[in-house]
């Protein structure tokens, strides 16, 4: 049985460095971490610096010399130092691994995510399918973070984020389901290169806004931060975390901001297709600017919308966000059909 | 080469969670290792060549079922060690022997399936041949057109009716109101 599992359709750009099948997994493997390990310190540095301005401050300016630019690696250092307490009611096996479980799901989303026409460790045949099922297991680590930490508080913040990621977890699924009909494949590569004429947000406008709001949702960002609402419930399910425990779900939120930003480019921003037929930069390129301004925009939202409350939350995703995805699946495969 | 590796690893840690699932005391804890079950399940299918099945493991089982489970339990505060004394007169009898006759029908019924002998599996390949997807929606929505779409009619009742059951009525929402004012 030498079909399934690791076959892939075309080559990727590891491919031809080595000729062994487990050095090309390890290789790729070793490449989508320390991505997923680099990425999201620029993301976090740039929400420093970008709340600091559209709040009239500075941000950090110390660390690194250049503008604070080592903020992020002295707070991952500081992080290290720290005591790693677990409190003494908690069930310190479910309390440990709840950080890993949040973490991973992040980290293998990257594997089929492609930054380039030949730049992708796995181009999975069900691709974007496979990117939602997977984000929704973090789901699982901020519950158990939130009952094994034996605090009331933490307790409500995981119940919250469980409630408000199944309802908005919808919207996100029925958003990239009108794209798929479109681009006719569920294969994130295959979604990116049926863009080469005109970028999907053009043909798909309402998916894009649901998505986008739906993945803020997701990430449990600004407007929609209820799960960790500090004037409520101090900092949800991960209150009783400190050290390199809190540092794996800082990690995590960045990463998943890396992580829907890059879905989102590809589904409604073209990914790594150029800008007025560019070709000559690189298609990396391209993909890594489209990722960084959609990730400024959700911090820009931070900024902006005050937090919605409990029901308005939950109004919001099952009344207006869901009935919107219905009817856009619905008015894309009538005209692919009339198309046709 | 490589699937036979991922089987040797993902067939002991879900026989492993299985069994935990049972021994578990604590309810969060046996919810836990039926999510590590269900994975190491859809690593199965992977393994198959059913990248489609794969994926549907995990958004229904681990991302949907097993998310509302460990929700009521968290909510309903059923973290106590459960008591082992049965209630039920002879149930670990019962239990064993209805257990036993499971195994041996799905012993069965997979040998008739496979066959006795060791024959070659189907090949998975050339089934899967333009896409897994593409050939699974081909058989669903052709040959069982009809059970898929009486499934998912049975499917939209249930629904409807969970939701009947859910709703509370305007006038009953003020009666237990004015209840609570008169406590």
């Amino acid at each position: 049985m030498s079909h399934g599992l690791l076959l892939t359709a075309g080559q990727s750009f590891v491919d031809g460095w080595f000729n062994s099948l487990w050095v090309v997994v390890i290789a790729k493997a070793i490449i989508v971490l320390v991505f997923v390990l680099v990425a999201p310190l620029g993301v976090g540095y740039m929400e420093h610096k970008v709340l600091a301005h559209m709040q009239h401050r500075l941000g950090p300016m110390y660390a690194g010399r250049f503008h604070g630019w080592a903020q992020l690696l002295a707070d991952g250092v500081k992080f290290v130092q720290k005591e790693d307490i677990v409190p003494s009611a908690a069930d310190s096996g479910v309390f440990s691994l709840a950080p890993a479980v949040v973490l991973v799901p992040y980290i293998a989303i990257f594997v089929v995510i492609p930054f380039g026409k030949t730049v992708w460790a796995v181009n999975l045949d069900v691709g974007i399918f496979y990117v939602l099922a997977i984000t929704s297991v973090s789901i699982i680590g901020i519950m158990m973070a939130g009952w094994a930490s034996a605090n009331k508080f933490s307790l409500i913040g995981a119940l919250r984020a469980a409630a408000q990621l199944i309802a908005y977890e919808l919207p996100l699924i029925l958003a990239a389901a009108a794209v798929v009909m479109q681009a006719g494949t569920l294969s994130l590569v295959g979604i990116a290169d049926a863009q080469h004429a005109f970028w999907y947000v053009l043909t798909q406008p309402i998916a894009f806004f649901v998505f986008m709001v739906a993945a803020i949702a997701e990430l449990t960002r600004p407007p929609f931060d209820m799960p960790i609402a500090d004037s409520e419930i101090i900092f949800g399910a991960f209150t009783e975390y400190t050290g390199l425990k809190f540092a794996f779900f800082l990690l995590a939120e960045y990463a998943g901001i890396v992580a829907f930003s890059a879905i989102a480019s590809v589904l409604f921003l073209g990914g790594y297709q150029p800008i007025l037929g560019l070709h000559i930069i690189p298609g990396f390129f391209w993909m890594s600017a489209k990722v960084g301004a959609l990730s400024f925009f959700i911090i820009w939202l931070r900024a902006t919308f005050p937090r919605l409350r409990e029901d308005q939350l939950q109004r919001f995703a099952w009344v207006v966000l869901i009935p919107l995805a219905l009817a856009d699946i619905m008015v894309t495969g009538v005209i692919k059909v009339l198309v046709k | 080469m490589a699937d036979t590796v991922v089987f040797w690893i993902a067939a002991p840690i879900s026989v492993a969670s299985a069994i935990a699932v049972v021994l578990a005391r604590r309810a969060v804890h046996a919810a836990l290792f039926l999510i590590a079950n269900l994975f190491t399940l859809a690593v199965l299918f992977l393994v198959l060549g059913s990248e489609f099945l794969f994926v549907v493991q995990i958004i229904v089982y681990a991302g949907a079922i097993m998310v509302l489970f460990l929700f009521v339990i968290m909510l309903l505060g059923v973290d106590q060690e459960v008591s082992l004394r049965e209630q039920l007169q002879g149930q670990r009898l019962v239990a064993a022997l209805l257990g036993l006759g499971l195994l041996a029908e799905v012993v069965v019924a997979v040998r008739l399936g496979v066959g006795l002998h060791r024959t070659p599996l189907p090949d998975f390949a050339a089934v899967n041949k333009g896409g897994n997807v593409q050939a699974l929606a081909h058989v669903l929505f052709n040959q069982y057109f009809l059970p898929f779409e009486v499934t998912s009619v049975l499917l939209i009742v249930a629904a409807i009716g969970a939701m009947l059951h859910g709703r509370r009525r305007m006038d009953e929402e003020e009666t237990i109101d004015r209840e609570q004012a008169v406590l």
